[in-house]
């Protein structure tokens, strides 16, 4: 006889087949802790009382779908989360994109923008814009409206200046935006200069000669297969001698692309495409 | 004396000092893993689990995701991230939305241990200014596991050990020293067990 907690894991698995199955979206290989913690919190908003309740609206409501994806796929982004990072990708990574005519950038898993945004400032202030388009993309559309409109909460950028500077900021971050009451819109120069687009790590192609791949805090939520399905992916990408920059508590040990990799800057997660590939 | 597989311990303000009187005093040979949800501001340092790894004889390390939970090792959830326990035994990591305002919070790692080693887990609230951990104590409890919050009359800041009290009839409330006594002796049981 299985106990409640059994038959939980089971209906979870269940859930996961019905939205593979239906839509494409393909959770079965996530981290199962953080996909249950976001299922029981869905369903205690909804009127299920029971994680298979929600089978059948997958299957013939697709606004409940929309609504549980939106929910299974949020994750927290803000501008120059880890400015270490964005300061090393501008001192030690553009200068070696600088002899490219044009910079191809992919932002893998880049949630409601606010990296992308990043971005475009540090390539702006490296006089690499005008010749770099960033390719941001996410599975979750509601994110990548939230992120082609460039517009966002005035507040959300507190403690942003700070970060900015830590990141290697040669100006204010106030020079990039315009501010509109409670809100604040990113100015044109930078939108150009980035694709936002619908693209599902999981199923869909790579992106083609691109120099430059992030995809940070995407790995965390990913089992064994899937990290290694989307490396392959990040690898086949990049030109030779590309550069993968992942999340802080990431890393290509005991992946399948460990051997197609060079080692550029260990503590910041920056790895580089060997040449010959 | 039933058996346990493991530790979770959760602390806000003032938590450096209980987890330095606790896990300092532990055994070389303690047999269970202990992971730690410290609320640490998002652009603290790795001070934490160096300094107590300096302290203890016990290795303290930060928590990885993918990483396997061995016996007799302290691991501290990374600031900025929810540390989570997958039923193989391993840690998951997760940038989610902050709760109780807190990443990484109480409530996640105490919620997905207890459905992992349910009855087997002891949870630990110790001093802290928010109400974090309590409905996670409850599910430890509610899963068999066996609770423990600091004495709030002991704790620098008794919000955090109140909150846990208030919300779950709790085994075991007990000042730092007592904690750490009560841990050493479940040690010393579990070393006699042939188990």
């Amino acid at each position: 006889m299985k106990n409640k907690k059994n038959i939980e894991n089971d209906e979870i698995d269940c859930l996961l087949e019905a939205i593979w199955r239906r839509y494409g979206y393909d959770f079965r290989h996530y981290s199962r802790a953080s996909i249950k913690r976001r299922i029981r919190h869905h369903m205690g908003l909804s009127d299920c009382q029971h994680i298979s309740e929600m089978i059948p609206k997958i299957f013939h409501d697709e606004s409940f779908f929309e609504s549980l994806l939106n929910d299974l796929s949020i994750s927290v982004t803000q501008m120059f989360r880890d400015p270490v990072v964005f300061n090393s990708i501008r001192q030690q990574i553009f200068p070696k994109l600088k002899t490219y005519a044009r910079i191809n950038i992919w932002h893998a898993g880049c949630s409601t923008g606010e990296e992308a945004y990043t971005l475009a400032i540090l390539l702006e202030e490296e006089g690499l814009l005008n010749r770099a388009q960033i390719y941001a993309t996410d599975f979750n559309n509601a994110s990548i409206d939230k992120a082609s409109r460039g517009i966002y909460p005035l507040k959300s950028l507190q403690n942003c200046n700070e970060l900015y500077l830590s990141s290697g900021g040669k100006h204010k971050i106030s020079d990039y935006y315009h501010a509109n009451y409670e809100a604040i819109k990113f100015k044109q120069s930078l939108v150009d200069h980035i694709t936002f687009a619908h693209h599902n790590l999981t199923c869909d192609q790579v992106f083609a000669q691109m120099h430059l791949i992030l995809c940070r805090n995407v790995l965390i939520y990913f089992d064994k297969t899937l990290q290694n399905h989307v490396l392959d992916l990040c690898r086949d990408s990049l030109v030779s001698q590309g550069f993968l920059v992942l999340g802080d508590k990431e890393n290509l040990d005991f992946t399948s692309v460990r051997e197609d990799f060079d080692n550029f800057s260990q503590p910041h997660r920056i790895y580089r495409k060997r040449a010959g590939w | 004396m039933k058996q346990y597989d493991t530790v979770v311990i959760g602390t806000s303000a003032g938590g450096l000092g209980a987890l330095t009187a606790i896990l300092s005093v532990l055994p070389e040979n303690f047999k269970l893993p202990i992971l730690v949800v410290q609320h640490q501001p998002a652009d603290a340092d790795d001070f934490l689990h160096r300094h107590l790894n300096d302290l203890c004889q016990l290795n303290v390390k930060e928590a990885s995701p993918g990483e396997l939970i061995v016996a007799g090792r302290v691991y501290i959830a990374p600031r900025g991230y929810h540390l989570l326990v997958e039923e193989s035994h391993r840690f998951s990591l997760s940038v989610d939305l902050p709760v109780n305002y807190a990443i990484p919070s109480i409530d996640v790692l105490f919620e997905s241990a207890a459905d992992v080693y349910k009855a087997k887990l002891i949870g630990v609230i110790l001093t802290g200014a928010n109400n974090d951990g309590a409905l996670g104590l409850k599910e430890v409890k509610a899963q068999g596991g066996l609770t423990i919050v600091q004495a709030p009359d002991t704790a620098e800041v008794s919000c955090m050990p109140q909150a846990a009290i208030g919300m779950t009839k709790i085994d075991h409330i007990l000042s730092l020293n007592e904690i750490a006594s009560f841990l050493t002796k479940l040690n010393d049981v579990k070393d006699t067990d042939n188990d």
